[in-house]
């Protein structure tokens, strides 16, 4: 009896401007996971709040949403690694629930991104890199983002197509995801057009079509010890796999730019305890918060070769029907990225897949599952394999 | 004993168009840069050589840190050009980030704004000099070299 599993997931939907409060937010994507766990609230022996700092003035989080969901006397904590917070949650959830401390733990993930505007925004996601070397200088994601596309374009002959064909392909399941922030269509001309938005600069060589969508949403993930997960669910989804790793925030001390470190380390810890290669891996989510990072999870995950990656997308691999389906929700692009809500979002819709509940985004009959969800530029990373 | 607001050092705060930290052991780096020099820290202790400086060696733990100053030709590794930019950047904008690889350590920073777009090209040979921006902030910029 030592397997951990998830026996329940929600996610509000993603949307611009959400007409309520943080608490409020993150009880959409609580209720949801409650549900659909079919336990109460005094089933649950702690919770783990996950989200980026600064972008509503909420200090300490943890215990106002502890109280909101009715999980107080419980132990409660925040964690936080940037856009890979919700996943942190899940590694901590696993370690409470492995040494034996808790049988249930409820990790909720949240992001307000628009209590503030698109460029202050910028300026706090800029700040999670090195701000005393770095951001005087006026850095931003997308920028850091793109001096990795502009390495990965020089060596290995990746283009500003390739990329754009995985924003065409991200865009394919947002319209089929209802709960995705965008959801209109995005065309492979829209990037030749310069009239189009989508193909507008915002950091070279990367446009406004690489760059996924903020959002406002929250998500839950409910994890339990093996007698819990197997008395509660019919269809528990257990963690087979985990992988976490960070690298130097200043781009300065890094080596590798046409990858993610952590993206390569975190894979390779969480196929050894799963005892399973890239090959085993029947759906994925990865964290394409620009075009190139989805290219560059292609490589560091082993689903293609280093400067294959362009093959994969150019041949529809990762589209459903292909070898080894990719974001087929939508992905950070189109779904949207609400910081702290993405990794939970990314397991959430693994689980689906793995239960055969995805809807028309299901994949045929998959029985291992991974997410890939990074903090910061490549700063930080979690490697999640789920299996049935 | 932390010492009072009046008395703090913060010569930090003159780094960049916008700087977020006022004060650090290292603050004699804007004095050098005032004077023309982009400096790192190599330990006197193991010899550990980083850009940036820094107060502190995570290898031997020693407490003693000697300036070098960066010099010579570095390989462009890569760059990007914005033309959106964070909150308080807005009037720099376009302008683009950059890293030089210096071999034994690299720099993070901008390129030089009257280098034409077209005339960056990743593995050019650029080299690093101090510049004083319009707000009389300081920072540092790349040039061909």
């Amino acid at each position: 009896m030592d397997k951990v599993g998830i026996i329940g997931v929600g996610q509000s939907a993603f949307v611009r401007g959400y007409p309520g409060s943080i608490r409020e937010l993150a009880f959409e994507g609580f209720k949801e996971a409650i549900q659909d766990a079919g336990i109460t609230t005094k089933d649950i022996g702690a919770s783990i709040i996950c989200s980026a700092p600064e972008y509503d003035k909420q200090r300490s989080p943890a215990g106002v949403f502890a109280e909101y969901m009715g999980l107080i006397p419980q132990p409660t904590f925040y964690v936080e690694t940037l856009c890979s917070s919700s996943s942190t949650g899940v590694r901590l959830a696993y370690s409470l629930i492995k040494s034996g401390i808790h049988e249930m733990v409820a990790v909720i993930g949240f992001q307000k991104m628009s209590e503030i505007s698109s460029a202050e925004s910028q300026e706090r996601m800029g700040r999670g890199a090195d701000i005393q070397w770095e951001s005087p200088f006026g850095t931003m994601m997308p920028a850091y983002y793109a001096m990795y596309a502009r390495v990965h374009m020089a060596k290995y002959g990746t283009t500003s197509e390739d990329l754009s064909l995985i924003r065409v392909k991200a865009a394919t399941y947002g319209q089929i995801n209802e709960k995705a922030v965008y959801r209109k269509p995005v065309t492979f001309e829209m990037f030749s057009d310069p009239a189009n938005p989508m193909s507008g600069p915002v950091a070279s060589p990367l446009r406004v079509g690489d760059c996924c969508a903020n959002a406002d949403g929250s998500s839950c993930v409910i994890v339990a010890n093996e007698e819990k997960a197997k008395a509660f669910s019919k269809k528990p989804v257990w963690i087979m796999g985990l992988g976490a790793a960070s690298t130097a925030v200043n781009m300065a001390g890094r080596d590798l730019f046409t990858g993610l470190t952590v993206g390569i380390e975190a894979g390779q810890q969480a196929y050894k305890m799963a005892g399973v290669g890239p090959k085993d891996i029947d759906v994925a989510e990865v964290h394409d918060c620009f075009t190139i990072a989805e290219m560059m999870a292609y490589e560091n995950l082993g689903f293609a070769k280093p400067g294959e990656g362009r093959d994969l997308i150019r041949s529809k691999e990762t589209y459903k029907e292909g070898s080894i389906p990719v974001n087929v929700d939508g992905g950070l692009l189109s779904k949207g990225h609400p910081i702290g809500a993405t990794g939970g979002s990314q397991i959430r819709t693994i689980v689906l897949q793995l239960r055969g509940e995805a809807g028309p985004m299901q994949v045929k009959d998959p029985e291992i599952g991974l997410v890939h969800n990074i903090g910061g530029v490549g700063l930080y990373g979690n490697v999640t394999i789920l299996g049935r | 004993m932390a010492k009072k607001e009046k008395d703090m050092d913060i010569r930090f705060g003159k780094f960049g168009t916008v700087s977020f930290t006022s004060t650090t052991k290292i603050n004699d780096f804007i004095d050098r840069l005032e004077q023309g020099k982009i400096s790192g820290s190599k330990c006197k202790g193991c010899g550990k050589v980083c850009f940036p400086p820094q107060a502190d060696c995570n290898n031997c733990f020693g407490k003693d840190m000697e300036w070098f100053d960066v010099s010579g030709k570095g390989m462009l590794l890569t760059y990007s050009r914005l033309e959106y930019a964070p909150v308080g950047f807005e009037n720099d904008l376009p302008y683009s980030i950059a890293l030089l690889d210096f071999g034994d350590y690299k720099v993070f920073g901008r390129i030089s704004s009257d280098i034409p777009e077209d005339e960056i090209k990743v593995g050019m040979s650029m080299k690093v000099v101090t510049n004083r921006l319009p707000n009389g902030q300081l920072n540092y910029v790349f040039q061909k070299a």
